[in-house]
């Protein structure tokens, strides 16, 4: 991924920095200022906590080129508690363990590295929540 | 606004054609449909194609294939819509021919995809879907239609052997079709224990990797018989949106660009899903022929899946479907597969489709692109 590419998206990445339409009060991850529910402008920055579980998952054994030194990996949609839902990998955890409804949490972990002499990607990964017994 | 109807069709076999450029699969499509359109004057050539500049390094596509097909000066533009490319030309070839501002038009789908290597043709692939906020996280397209089924597999408690039929059928239909890209009958135990590409979705729920181009030539319906004995006329032409990231869907299980596209469609037609005779749908993954049956009103919602395991699904069923073996068995050259489809509705509705004809007058090509961002709908009719 192309270093300004990587920079532009820096704050999603590493923070989950979303955004908050001030009209309705819907939270987006992504942001895309516009609203996508009431069409009113959204370009008010929020943070999203990094909480949610599971909504669906794969198992990824045959990967897009520059991932295929990490297969398998799995992949999630994360429904987060602020209400949006996020692509993600998941990590520190075993395949056969995910399930739909797993509580999670978001970590930084590195995603992929552009060739040996490339930059490294930093991003959100997803892992089962260490606290989730106290939190349900 | 002039009614529209297909004059000409051809298409070149779906393989891997080692010995076939991206140009010389256009220009052999091109030429067979204006062949068997008794060559008219043709003005303008419209050209789906997705993926050209990753996998050959050739953009500026039209006009490369106007002038090989010796058409060299004509109007000449490409339309993408990453897998719905090839239903998005004949949109645009239908737009121009409808309006007035052309009477004659070929459209074509082209893909060439073999001469990159399986991980090159993965990533190039995935550029259908979110770059910043999906493939970013080495998610593949499979993996994106994984999720799709796992979350379907979850929700309405079906396993994944209820998906076999839609496979299975789609191998047994392409038997008959000289231009499938397989000609292998698939069994239940081999879709069992199909090996796994993205969990759930195995190399049996996945269409091929493969080369192809499709074309179809068009013109005012009110000219057509000066040029073809046997018109098809295009009686609805419709395409709707959606978010190209499945994440951002509110409903992940619902195909609304489909249901939209299939709406507007039904509209223009003035007919329903019970009045298709066949319905030549984006069978790319098995989740995605339920999904888009659900989408396009054949079944509620969780049932797409029962059509398949009740035989519905087969060419004496209810609603026949990849009738001469869909994406599955015929094969998926990405930008050329709603050619494809097209074109197979129309050696149907023309009584051409040797051993897998359907008794038919009015037929449904439904094409997707990406996980569901742009569905294209088009309804045609028998002109006998
Ligand atoms: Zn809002």
């Amino acid at each position: 991924m192309h270093i300004p590419r990587q920079w532009r998206t820096r704050d999603q990445r590493l923070s989950l920095m979303g955004e908050v339409c001030p009209k309705c009060g819907v939270k987006l991850f992504p942001p895309r200022d516009v609203c996508p529910e009431c069409s009113g402008p959204a370009k008010e920055p929020f943070a999203l906590s990094g909480r949610g579980a599971v909504y669906s998952y794969s198992t990824v054994y045959h990967a897009p080129e520059g991932y295929e030194s990490y297969v398998p990996y799995t992949v999630a949609l994360v429904r987060l508690e602020e209400g949006p839902m996020v692509t993600a990998q998941l990590t520190d955890v075993d395949k056969e363990q995910v399930a739909i409804g797993m509580p999670v949490e978001m970590v930084t972990r590195k995603i992929a590295e552009d060739g040996e002499d490339g930059a490294i990607l930093y991003g959100y990964k997803f892992r089962p929540a260490l606290e989730a017994g106290a939190a349900c | 606004m002039r009614q529209v109807s297909i004059i000409g069709i051809g298409q070149t076999k779906v393989d891997e054609h080692w010995d076939k450029s991206f140009r010389d699969l256009g220009v052999d499509a091109v030429l067979a449909a204006i062949q068997d359109a008794g060559s008219p004057p043709v003005e303008a050539l419209y050209l789906g194609n997705m993926l050209a500049g990753q996998l050959t390094g050739q953009e500026h596509t039209a006009a490369l294939v106007a002038d090989y097909a010796g058409y060299r000066g004509i109007e000449a533009l490409r339309v993408e819509a990453a897998c719905a490319a090839g239903s998005s030309a004949f949109r645009v070839g239908y737009m121009a021919v409808a309006s007035g501002l052309i009477d004659v038009a070929v459209v074509v789908g082209v893909e060439k995809m073999t001469d990159m290597l399986g991980n090159e043709v993965t990533a190039a692939l995935a550029s259908a879907a979110d770059a910043d906020y999906e493939v970013m996280h080495g998610v593949s397209f499979v993996a994106l239609n994984a999720l799709l089924m796992r979350r379907y597999m979850y929700e309405h408690q079906v396993e994944r052997a209820a998906f076999a039929n839609f496979a299975i059928n789609a191998h047994r239909n392409a038997m008959n079709n000289p231009n499938a890209m397989f000609h292998a009958p698939l069994s239940e135990a081999a879709f069992g224990k199909a090996r796994m590409i993205a969990d759930p979705v195995s190399l049996l729920d996945s269409a091929p990797i493969c080369d192809g181009a499709a074309a179809a030539v068009i013109c005012p319906t009110a000219r057509a018989r000066e040029f073809s004995a046997h018109p098809v006329h295009v009686r609805a032409s419709a395409v709707a949106t959606d978010s190209l990231a499945l994440h951002d869907r509110k409903d992940l299980l619902f195909l609304q660009a489909g249901r939209l596209s299939a709406q507007k469609a039904y509209a223009q037609a003035g007919a329903g899903p019970e009045d298709m005779d066949l319905f030549e749908l984006h069978d790319a993954f098995t989740i995605m022929s339920a999904l888009s049956l659900e989408a396009a009103g054949f079944a509620p919602r969780g049932q797409g899946v029962r059509l398949a395991q009740e035989g519905e699904i087969f060419l004496g069923g209810r609603i026949p479907i990849s009738t001469m073996g869909g994406l599955k068995g015929r094969g998926h050259p990405v930008g050329a597969t709603g050619m494809y489809q097209i074109v197979e509705l129309a050696q149907q509705l023309r009584g051409e489709a040797g051993k897998n004809q359907v008794d038919c007058r009015l037929g449904m090509a439904q094409n997707i692109g990406g996980s569901g961002g742009t569905i294209i709908t088009h309804i045609f009719e028998s002109a006998d």
